[in-house]
This record gives C-alpha cells, structure tokens and sequence, in this order.
C-alpha cells in the first residue's frame, strides 16, 4: 500500500505540491489526473525517491521514502517499476539489454539465458514481436518506446508500477493498446498502479479509481462512476472540457 | 553607494555559496564512484568497452598532433640554436620539452575537447531524457553504469595515448630535425641522451594520469548535473572543455612545482 501524507514540494518560488494527501490500495490502478504543471509527475517522483519532498511524509509497504537509506531505497526501487513518459530508453543499448536492465534480481540479471526468455516474455505481454529485442530504441516508433519502457518496467515482477504519461503523444489506437495493456497488468498480474495522464477517457477506461490534482493539492478522488457524478466545480470542468473536445 | 555595496555583498555571497554547493556536489559524486567500485561486474565491462572506444577513436588525432609538435619544436630549436650552441642540443631540447611538457599537456587539452565534451554531452543528454533517473528507477547506480566506467576508462587509456604521443613526437621531431639542419642521427640521440632521467617518464605518465583523471571528473560531473534541456547540455559540454582545460593547466603547473622544484 501506498499512503501519501501531506506532502510539499516546490522549486525555487514556484509551489509546486502543497500538502498532497493519497492512499493507493493494494492491487488497484489509480490514475491521477490534472492540468499541466500541477506536479503529477513530481509526485510520481517522490513516491520512488527520485525527488526529495520539501515536507511530509511517502510510505510504501511500511517504509518512509524520505527517510530511507541509499541501500533500503534502492532495494525498495526494485519493488516499484517505472514508465517514464518518453520512454527514457538507454539509447546506446538495444532492447533486449534495456529489459535486461529491468531485471533487479542480480542472480537473473547475470543468467543471459534466464534474461533472454523474460525479455522476450515481457515484450509479449506489451505485444512487441520478439525480433524487436534486437533493435535499437531510434528504430522504435513513439508507441514502441512507450510499450517497451513498459516492458522493462514489469521485467523485475514489481509489486507497483507507476506510469507517467503513458499515452501522452499517442494516436488514439496506440493510446487504446497501452490503456488496455495497463489494465491487463492490472488484472493478470495484480499490478498495482499509479497512472499520470491527462487522459480522461483513457483514466476512466483503465483506472479504478480516480484523483484530481490541481493547485499543489488532490482535490477530489473516487471510482469513475463517483467523479463522473461529482458536482464539485473543478471536477466538472476537467471532465466537461476533455469530454466536450472527445465529442466534437 | 550603500545599495552598490549591498550587490557586491549579495553576489559574493550567491557566488561563494553557489561555489561550495557545486564543490559539495562534486565531493557527493566521487563518494559516490567510490562506492560503485563495489560492482565490478557492472563497471568491468563498461570499462573495458569505453576504453576500447575512445582509445581506438583518439589515436588518430594524437598521433597527428603530436607528430606536428615533435617537428615544430625541432624547427623552432633549429632556429634559435644558430652560432656556439652544439647542435646535439636540439636532440635534447625536443626530447625533454616534449616528454616533459608537450606531449603531456598537449594530448590533455585534445582529450579534454574530444573526450570531455563527448562524455558532458552523453551524460546532460541522459539527465535530461530521464535516462539517469529510469537507471535510479532500477534499483541500480549511476555511478558503478555510467560514472566509474568513463573514469577508470580515462585513467587507463589517456597514459598509454601520452606515450604514444611522446614517442611520435620525438620521432617526428628528429626527422624534421635531420631535414632542416646538419644534425646526424648519433648528435641527436647523443643529445637526448645526455640530459635524459627515468624520472622524466615518470613524470610525463604522473602528469598524464592527473590529466585524465581531470578529464574523466569534470566531464562526468557536468554532464551527470546537467538540467535545464538541450540549453543546458550545451552548458555543460562547452563548460566541461573550459573547466577542465584550465584545471589540466593548473595541474601542470602545481605539478612542475611539486615534483620538478622540491
């Protein structure tokens, strides 16, 4: 379980997060909405410690981000997979060495056969052809990146995966294959998720739950059928502009 | 005029402050190193690859400098050694000028441009594509991936690429010695024998292996605090050559103090 409590961030004089209050449940996929610039992704990145909050508190399975050690952080690292909104593929390794590089388990890192077989695994449960594993990532399209980033999220098995953006820059049937790829890590492997988008109807297609994050704070949170009945003010318009720009 | 003094102050004191926090940040990173050599079986074969690479990919353009430098020293030793100065000092001049100083020096500000940017300019760009923080991601460490294998490639490369480049321009600089003067093969070997001290290696491949760890350092601690997008990996990579040019200086200085002078 994730517990998010109070917490702050901000860079330089701009307020970024402003006291965030979050619980993600074991095996659920919340997907957390809001404007550009709100700090989704910021959140995100505290969440694994990538980005130290200015105050308040990120406990995952018991443990307190901010205060771990550099060992315990990396060890709780391996329990989190990540998918970085561009894919942050390493552009001077082919694909099969970036799963490779998913694979926290250093016994399974070190078997070439053993990393061989999950690469190749991984790139199935995201849909890619295994011939893809030797291609490297300037010869992938946008949605590839985007599905093997995926892949070398889930090779280590994590317990969470956090998504940032992933289905930003996609046409809508790439954006359909990653929406239904995170629901089926979701369902089939009992992935819990966090998942930043902007993307309502991909949100409400994938997610369990809902938040909405705007001016630093998590201003509304429940299942889709829950926000779609929200009156508060900020709620309806997030919906009533993306819903009213799906139907023109 | 109190106003005036006021900036002064809050300058200093943004620039002393911004100063000790990049020394800091520079400290953090070399612990940081030292506790990635604990992975040897990450940075062993990265090491091995980087070394491949920018050995194989600098040989070229120091073994065409050097030879320039090898001759022009003995052209410009011919030159002024005209009248009652025996001309075996020429063989002396070039050899011990470029062992001692030129080669050393030279190659490290080559390197300094073709290495150091290219290291900044690969670092800044995995900052800011998010590549540095999806390894982090991992569980696994910058340092023992992409820091500790650019260094350790450096120090082991860039001494051999400076004997290289002393031999090359000693040899270059006796056959342009022998074309452009009445200097024989035995005056000039006689002449670089004659002032000749092991200790000169040594101090060519010390001077070296502080200019490569120079090189390695800066460039890697530039580009692994890169931010800011492309403006910024420009920064770091023109910042890394400068920075590490005149420190590569600094240290020939300190170094001839220290190890020449005492």
């Amino acid at each position: 379980m994730i517990t998010i409590r109070d917490v702050a961030k901000r860079f330089g004089a701009q307020v970024v997060l402003d006291g965030v209050d979050l619980d993600v449940e074991e095996g659920e996929t919340l997907a957390l909405l809001g404007p550009s610039g709100t700090g989704k992704s910021v959140l995100l990145k505290t969440i694994i410690g990538l980005i130290r909050p200015d105050r308040g508190d990120i406990v995952v399975d018991g443990l307190s981000v901010p205060t771990l050690s550099r060992k315990a952080l990396a060890g709780l690292r391996r329990k989190i997979g990540y998918v970085f909104q561009n894919g942050a593929l390493f552009d001077s390794d082919d694909v099969f060495e970036n799963i490779r590089l998913g694979l926290t388990d250093p016994d399974q890192f070190n078997d070439a056969a053993f990393a061989q077989e999950r690469a190749a695994e991984c790139l199935r449960l995201v849909n890619l052809a295994p011939e893809t594993l030797q291609k490297m990532p300037s010869e992938l399209s946008g949605g590839m990146r985007k599905r093997v980033g995926i892949a070398r999220a889930i090779a280590g098995r994590p317990k969470y995966v956090l998504y940032d953006e992933p289905t930003s820059g996609l046409d809508p049937v790439n954006s359909d294959i990653i929406d239904g790829l995170i629901r089926r890590l979701n369902d089939e492997l009992g992935v819990t998720g966090i998942m930043v988008t902007h993307d309502v109807r991909g949100a409400f297609r994938t997610a369990d739950r809902i938040a909405l994050l705007t001016g630093g704070k998590v201003i509304a949170q429940g299942t889709p059928a829950e926000f779609r009945a929200s009156e508060d003010p900020q709620v309806r318009a997030f919906l009533e502009r993306d819903f009213a720009s799906a139907s023109i | 005029m109190s106003s005036i003094v006021q900036q002064i102050q809050h300058r200093t004191g943004r620039v002393t402050l911004d100063a000790l926090a990049a020394v800091g940040r520079f400290g953090g990173l070399v612990g940081e190193m030292g506790r990635g050599l604990a992975e040897v079986r990450i940075w062993l074969p990265r090491t091995l690859d980087e070394a491949h690479n920018i050995g194989v990919g600098s040989l070229f353009i120091v073994l065409l400098i050097s030879s320039f430098a090898g001759g022009v020293t003995a052209l410009q030793a011919g030159y002024q050694f005209t009248g009652n100065i025996p001309i075996y000092v020429v063989g002396s001049l070039v050899t011990e000028s470029i062992v001692l100083e030129l080669g050393p020096v030279l190659v490290g500000l080559i390197l300094a441009g073709r290495i150091g940017a290219r290291y900044a300019a690969e670092l800044g760009t995995m900052r800011v594509t998010e590549q540095i923080d999806a390894l982090e991601s991992l569980g696994r460490s910058p340092a023992s991936h992409l820091l500790v294998p650019r260094v350790l490639a450096c120090l082991l490369i860039i001494p051999v690429l400076v004997v290289f480049a002393d031999i090359t321009a000693v040899a270059s600089g006796w056959l342009a010695a022998k074309a452009a003067m009445p200097i024989t093969d035995q005056d000039f070997a006689y002449g670089a024998r004659v002032f000749w001290r092991p200790f000169d290696a040594w101090y060519s491949l010390i001077k070296a292996f502080c200019f490569a760890g120079a090189i390695g350092l800066i460039s890697c601690y530039r580009g692994y605090t890169t931010q800011q997008g492309a403006e910024g990996v420009g920064r770091s990579t023109t910042g890394a050559v400068v920075t590490t040019s005149v420190v590569i200086l600094l240290l020939d200085l300190v170094l001839a103090q220290v190890l020449l002078n005492h």
